[in-house]
């Protein structure tokens, strides 16, 4: 008896991969168009495996959106398109060309102004372009403080703005997806999933990620105690005057924008290091993306703006 | 099947903690968090630099309470308002924790918190006994029909550890749990100190003569598997999948997450409520097709024979079917500040489904300090009462009793799309 029921178990990442196909699943059948954001990073990589998983072996019954800032890491791209092109999805790729024309960087405007414009902006945009009524994000509760009140479904208005004082009870798996004409829903199938959850499942499945996970010699610059990574091909990029490029073993934790995150020192250079790291790290994974630095709000506050 | 080449007995327990200012469950939250290395420095630094206004300290010097209050508003007012879910992990198991304000004002909240819940502590401040929070608490768990109670007496450092102390707070629970329907719970009795630590993580020196486990022993320990894979298979369908190519040809199957039980290639099963019958062929995945599927798992069914079966549908298994019911009694938290209308209309989603119901009468509302029942013409906010509804169509559903996922449902106002209620078939 015992014997069978071991068997019958699911463990953590079979009850969270289970989760998170149901939500996909109910979405997909509740909503006229969604679209599953995709920023390229290892949330969004599971987020789509587990999209592939729930409709296997029909396709994704929705297109994948990049709101691309042009700030990315050149593996990311890369990875991107190699990606996309191996599993046939469709992929919308959104910029604020506006901004970006007039030359929108966190230099000059500071890296709020710069992610209002590159990353909400383009984001609103390009939901409204193409019409969608729920967007799929792979955000997760653990990562931040205002992240871990905010529901599965976040209702946002026509502005894209989360009111976190006016949220929808949610109760069992029982997801209201009624909205009015011109609201939105942000869904996070994620959301209880943790940092090491995401590297083990990684491990589990085999999904492929962005190279620069995993340690390799780097030319970084030290900024407000964040070492930024250099790449000489743009001025954004490359060292300011008076700045000591130091050349060290580093990984990145997370993936965003080239001029905003930081690198962490580590040698790791396989998946099960990375685990190992997560599970001692003493700090989260966003602790160098500088876009948090902020205030004690300032994710509250982004997303009352629209931001995921 | 992939699942048995995994090592499985590292699983997650969900549990949920309610509480006001001042009885110590943020203490409690963040000792668990702290002790269990849940929690990251740079968080804590973002906390402290905020902190020194409110709130009490621990001997680490750290206000627990500010690490689980995540609202702008809520750490200026230093109260917790929302649910907030928190994560942490021993080397047993993975803890996903629903943090929920104790105050009356917050039912819904609370309710929130406890539908998904494998386990409830209910916190007792040891100087003062048990209050009416205590007595709400645990009307609201056992309405939400949550396996396991922990009663954690705290502060046991201010009533100088006594043993009389507790065990006269054990006493007069088990007399006011006697009026709830917990005949099938499992519940167990923890003196601790949140503040110093004593039986939360570590047993500590403090109280000898408590023999049991500590509260991290307790979460680690409670089985919430075998049970759900124990009862009757159901799969509400969520989504047909079709598809037509040389791997999959004329493809047609039926997505859904598995309530309960389990099911294995040649079961016979039946579709609800159009009673079309079939067997199962195989069971889709990505990688490699399975035999068989369990509890909690999002899977796939390809079935023998073509039956009719979408969104919203039940499949079952032959002689275990669930009663077709048009017409039930229920138990809801009313969550709306709009007032609950007799005779309206209004959308009521179980499972897949979605289907106009109207409540047609209020068979009584509960006191939820004192449990009496009540009789009453109208509804508000965070009121809990027994209605009668009548739905268009008829559902497969089961009682809450029976089943937590085909026995719940929830309302939601046609108008404003507001969720307005949670409910719980009898």
């Amino acid at each position: 008896m015992s014997i069978v029921k071991e068997e019958l178990k699911l463990n953590h990442l079979r009850q969270l991969e289970a989760e998170s196909i149901h939500i996909i699943r109910e979405v997909a059948a509740e909503f006229k168009n969604p679209v599953m954001l995709y920023s390229v990073g290892k949330d969004s990589s599971v987020m789509l495996h587990l999209a592939r998983k729930a409709f296997y072996p029909a396709v994704l019954p929705f297109p994948l959106m990049h709101v691309d800032t042009g700030y990315k890491f050149p593996e990311m791209y890369t990875f991107r398109d190699e990606l996309i092109k191996s599993i046939g999805a469709k992929l919308i790729i959104h910029k604020n060309e506006e901004a970006m024309a007039n030359d929108m960087n966190p230099f000059k405007y500071g890296t709020d102004k710069c992610c209002a414009a590159l990353k909400t902006g383009g984001l609103l945009a390009g939901l409204e372009k193409h019409g969608f009524d729920a967007a799929f994000g792979g955000a997760r509760r653990e990562e931040e403080k205002s992240r871990a009140k905010e529901r599965v479904y976040s209702i946002r208005d026509e502005f894209g703005q989360w009111d976190p004082k006016n949220q929808r009870p949610e109760l069992w798996n029982l997801y209201n997806s009624e909205i009015n004409e011109g609201e939105s829903i942000r869904v996070f199938p994620l959301s209880n999933w943790t940092e090491v959850d995401i590297w083990e499942y990684i491990k589990a499945e085999e999904i492929p990620i962005v190279p620069i996970y995993y340690a390799q010699k780097r030319e970084v610059v030290m900024r407000n105690g964040v070492m930024i990574p250099i790449d000489r091909s743009s001025p954004y990029t490359s060292p300011k005057e008076g700045e000591e490029v130091l050349i060290k073993n580093t990984r990145f934790r997370s993936l965003g924008c080239m001029p905003c995150t930081g690198a962490v020192e580590s040698d790791v250079t396989d998946i099960d290091g990375i685990i190992e790291e997560s599970k001692l790290a003493r700090k989260s994974e966003r602790e160098n993306r500088v876009i948090d630095l902020g205030s004690d709000s300032s994710m509250e506050d982004k997303k009352k703006e629209g931001y995921f | 099947m992939m699942i048995t080449n995994e090592k499985n007995d590292f699983d997650i327990l969900r549990f949920t903690t309610v509480g006001s200012v001042d009885d110590g469950k943020s203490t409690l939250i963040g000792r668990l968090l702290y002790d269990s290395k849940g929690i990251f420095e740079d968080q804590l630094a973002a906390v402290q630099k905020t902190s020194g206004k409110k709130g009490f300290e621990s001997d680490e010097g750290i206000d627990f309470a500010l690490l689980t209050d995540g609202l702008a508003a809520e750490r200026e007012q230093g109260i917790t308002i929302d649910v907030a879910y928190r994560y942490f992990n021993t080397p047993k198991r993975k803890f996903i924790i629903a943090d929920t304000p104790g105050h009356e004002q917050y039912t819904r909240n609370m309710v929130t918190g406890a539908s998904t819940a494998h386990l409830t502590i209910i916190l007792i401040d040891a100087r003062k006994g048990i209050l009416d929070q205590s007595r709400r608490h645990a009307l609201i768990s056992s309405l939400l029909g949550i396996p396991n109670f922990l009663i954690a007496v705290n502060k046991m450092d201010l009533v100088d550890y006594s043993q009389e102390v507790f065990e006269k707070i054990e006493a007069d629970f088990k007399e006011l749990i006697s009026k709830l329907d917990l005949a099938n719970a499992n519940i167990e009795f923890v003196p601790i100190s949140a503040l110093k630590g004593d039986n939360v993580v570590n047993a500590g020196s403090k109280m000898p003569w408590y023999k049991g486990s500590t509260i991290l022993e307790v979460l680690e320990g409670v089985d919430v598997q075998s049970t759900l894979v124990d009862k009757k298979f159901r799969l509400p369908v969520q989504y047909v999948i079709r598809t037509d190519n040389a791997e999959y040809p004329d493809y047609r199957g039926f997505a859904g997450q598995i309530s309960t039980g389990t099911v294995a290639v040649g079961d016979e099963l039946i579709s609800l409520p159009s009673g079309m019958k079939s067997k199962l062929k195989s069971v889709t995945a990505l990688g490699a097709d399975t035999d068989r599927a369990v509890a909690k798992q999002s899977v796939t069914l390809v079935l023998e024979d073509e039956i009719d079966t979408s969104r919203g549908d039940m499949i079952v298994k032959i002689g275990e079917e669930p009663e077709l019911r048009k017409e039930f009694n229920a138990n809801i938290c009313w969550m709306s500040e709009t007032k609950f209308e007799p005779r309206k209309k209004y959308l009521l989603k179980h499972t897949s489904n979605k289907i106009k119901a109207m409540g047609t009468e209020i068979n009584y509302k509960l006191d939820i300090n004192n449990y009496d029942k009540l009789a009453a013409t109208e509804l508000g906010l965070n009121d809990i009462a027994n209605i009668h509804f009548k739905l268009l169509k008829p559902i497969a559903a089961d009682s809450y009793k029976e089943n937590r996922n085909t026995g719940s449902f929830i309302l939601i106002d046609e108008i404003s799309n507001d969720t307005v209620a949670a409910g719980m078939i009898n």
